[in-house]
């Protein structure tokens, strides 16, 4: 049995804005490299959502179809992205849910609002990230980013980057 | 400016053979003639009757832009209502759905309302002894709609006396929402999974005419499905294609795929892509459901309805159905330049939930105001909106493989890149447009 140093609150602090850091900073292979290998990234489409499966959401994608979202990004025939969009996330200072370190199991509870902006227009967001981490191979990795928009089921435009 | 109102030639004129004036997408004017008289005269999508299963439930929404609700009354059927109050035009419902009981009751005044709409009550009545009540608007209660008629489900009404029955408007069309119907076991539908809306600064008509425009999805969707292929590519050998590659993947299909695929037009506007294969026609069979629809129907009706591989079916003027994956999506009009594109989902009642979960999933993909397909056809979109400014050239051209014999309001089929279809929705544009000027 392979023995893990479980993390400090403030190691699972540094993690979380570090994630964001790196999505507004446009660093996304090293950003997707933060999710384990059956990490999800979840955006519900209704308040206090439970099911991903039987229930719509805006985003429930595996590293698969992130990596198609990062690499469609890079295209040169990316056409909704002709001006690129840029993001910046203001966090509140992540809250430790739980920590599990039996089960490897941490959780961290995040309000933020979120910009992104294309060409003159700017749309702010508002949103509760919610991480499920776990330490796998000696790092800490994200099983689960959750993202609950305070307006999850409003119409909105594109949103193109990663909350 | 009133340079179309009262002047039907000048509407009609905006609709050449194989050409449209930009006016039909950035003139306030058309739009606002489009609410008085297209979406009046026309059968218009409401909702689906599994939305209120029970006596009061009601659900609101749209007709145009003018507030409507339908409504379970006590007779078992479902009343399509004007969502407002008769007495001071307030609107009478504001969450989307819920159960009324056995009236509704304005916020305003308490006067209240049977859910046929008839007036129940209205407090102080003795203030309007003699005050010629019973001869003004607000004694007809809460206007019902007149014309509803409720096929498998799918509720539709006509706001007009003047246009066709609904028989007559729809036709052979309604076979694209009858084998939706059909992939049930139950032959029935259920609205599910919840609705994914995405708003558009665009006018409606371009969505409708994406719907059965078969060469921009390798050109336009290279950026997602392209990627989508060449990320799988580096899987393992050997590794099961996961349902979104599925999914994917066909939008990358070559021009031949689409040209056999095939387009068929009915009269009155319809029409649909898909009559031969569709982008649908490969997906993973789910297990179990197979068995099911044979156990329903027999082997050869279930094979003849699960080999129905329509892609998209246009219900003039605002509805696309998507039967193979049990979805729909209304181009709801806000302004000449502002859609709300609503993408509804249903389950197959008595089939898999791995049928609704790659319903869901698709929709997700494809349809959400976060899906990288959907990005791109609102890009493009909107670049037309903008383009259109352009005064040098003010007509769209729809006349991709235009056959100077075709005629409208006839069923025809014929090569899946045609533009037929959006031909046909203009002709079936000027008729209703003007039916009532």
């Amino acid at each position: 049995m392979i023995s893990v140093t479980a993390p400090t609150d403030q190691e699972l602090i540094d993690f979380v804005t570090r994630e964001a850091r790196l999505i507004d900073q446009h660093r996304l292979d090293e950003w997707l490299d933060l999710f384990a290998d059956d990490g999800m990234y979840w955006m519900p489409l209704e308040w206090g959502q439970t099911d991903p499966r039987l229930t719509a959401s805006l985003m429930y994608e595996d590293k698969l179809l992130l990596t198609i979202r990062i690499e469609r990004l890079k295209g040169n025939r990316t056409f909704s992205q002709k001006p690129r969009s840029r993001c910046h996330h203001v966090l509140q200072t992540p809250q430790i849910d739980k920590r599990d370190e039996a089960r490897n199991e941490y959780t961290t509870w995040t309000p933020m609002h979120y910009v992104e902006t294309r060409y003159d227009e700017q749309q702010l967001y508002a949103a509760w990230a919610t991480h499920t981490l776990a330490v796998i191979g000696g790092k800490l990795k994200i099983k689960l980013k959750r993202v609950d928009l305070v307006n999850c089921d409003a119409a909105f435009g594109n949103i193109q980057l990663f909350m | 400016m009133n340079r179309y109102r009262g002047n039907a030639e000048a509407v009609r004129n905006l609709i050449r053979e194989t050409e449209v004036h930009r006016d039909v997408y950035l003139d306030e004017e058309v739009f606002q003639l489009e609410m008085e008289h297209l979406f009046a005269n026309t059968w218009v999508y409401v909702g689906h009757d599994s939305q209120v299963p029970n006596e009061g439930d009601y659900f609101g929404t749209t007709i145009g832009t003018a507030p409507i609700l339908m409504v379970r009354h006590s007779d078992n059927a479902v009343h399509v209502l004007h969502n407002r109050c008769p007495h001071k035009g307030t609107r009478i419902t504001t969450e989307t759905c819920g159960n009324t009981g056995k009236f509704f009751r304005c916020p305003y005044h308490a006067w209240t309302f049977r859910t046929d709409g008839t007036l129940r009550q209205i407090p102080l009545a003795k203030g309007y002894e003699g005050a010629k009540l019973e001869d003004s608007h607000a004694a007809k209660g809460m206007n019902p709609v007149r014309h509803v008629h409720n096929h498998r489900g799918f509720i539709f009404a006509k706001l007009n006396d003047t246009g066709p029955g609904f028989e007559e408007f729809f036709g052979d069309s309604l076979s694209s929402i009858d084998n939706m119907a059909d992939r049930s076991p139950a032959g029935r539908l259920e609205v599910a999974g919840g609705v994914l809306r995405y708003m558009h600064n665009c006018n409606w008509k371009m969505l409708v005419e994406n719907q059965t425009d078969t060469t921009h999805p390798m050109v336009a969707h290279e950026s997602s499905a392209g990627t989508a292929i060449k990320v799988w590519e580096n899987a393992p050998p050997g590794a099961k294609k996961p349902m979104a590659v599925e999914i994917y993947a066909p939008f990358m299909a070559p021009y031949d795929f689409f040209e056999k695929m095939g387009i068929r037009v009915w009269p009155n506007g319809h029409g649909h892509t898909g009559v031969h294969h569709s982008i649908h026609s490969n997906y993973s069979m789910i297990p179990g459901y197979f068995d099911q629809m044979v156990a329903a129907y027999g082997e050869n009706r279930a094979k003849a309805i699960l080999d129905e591989n329509r892609h998209n079916t246009i219900y003039f003027p605002n509805l696309m159905v998507k039967g193979p994956i049990q979805l729909l999506r209304l181009f709801k009009p806000i302004a000449a330049n502002k859609t709300l594109v609503e993408s509804w989902t249903f389950r197959l009642v008595d089939a898999p939930d791995t049928l609704l979960e790659r319903t869901l999933m698709y929709n997700r993909l494809i349809n959400a105001p976060t899906s990288v397909v959907g990005h791109d056809d609102l890009e493009v979109y909107e670049r037309a909106q903008e383009g259109l400014k352009v005064d040098a050239n003010q007509w769209v051209n729809v006349g991709r493989l235009y056959d100077p014999s075709e005629q409208a309001d006839v069923t025809a089929e014929t090569n899946g890149t045609t533009e037929r279809q959006m031909r046909n929705q203009f002709r079936a544009w000027s008729k209703y447009m003007t039916l009532s000027m």
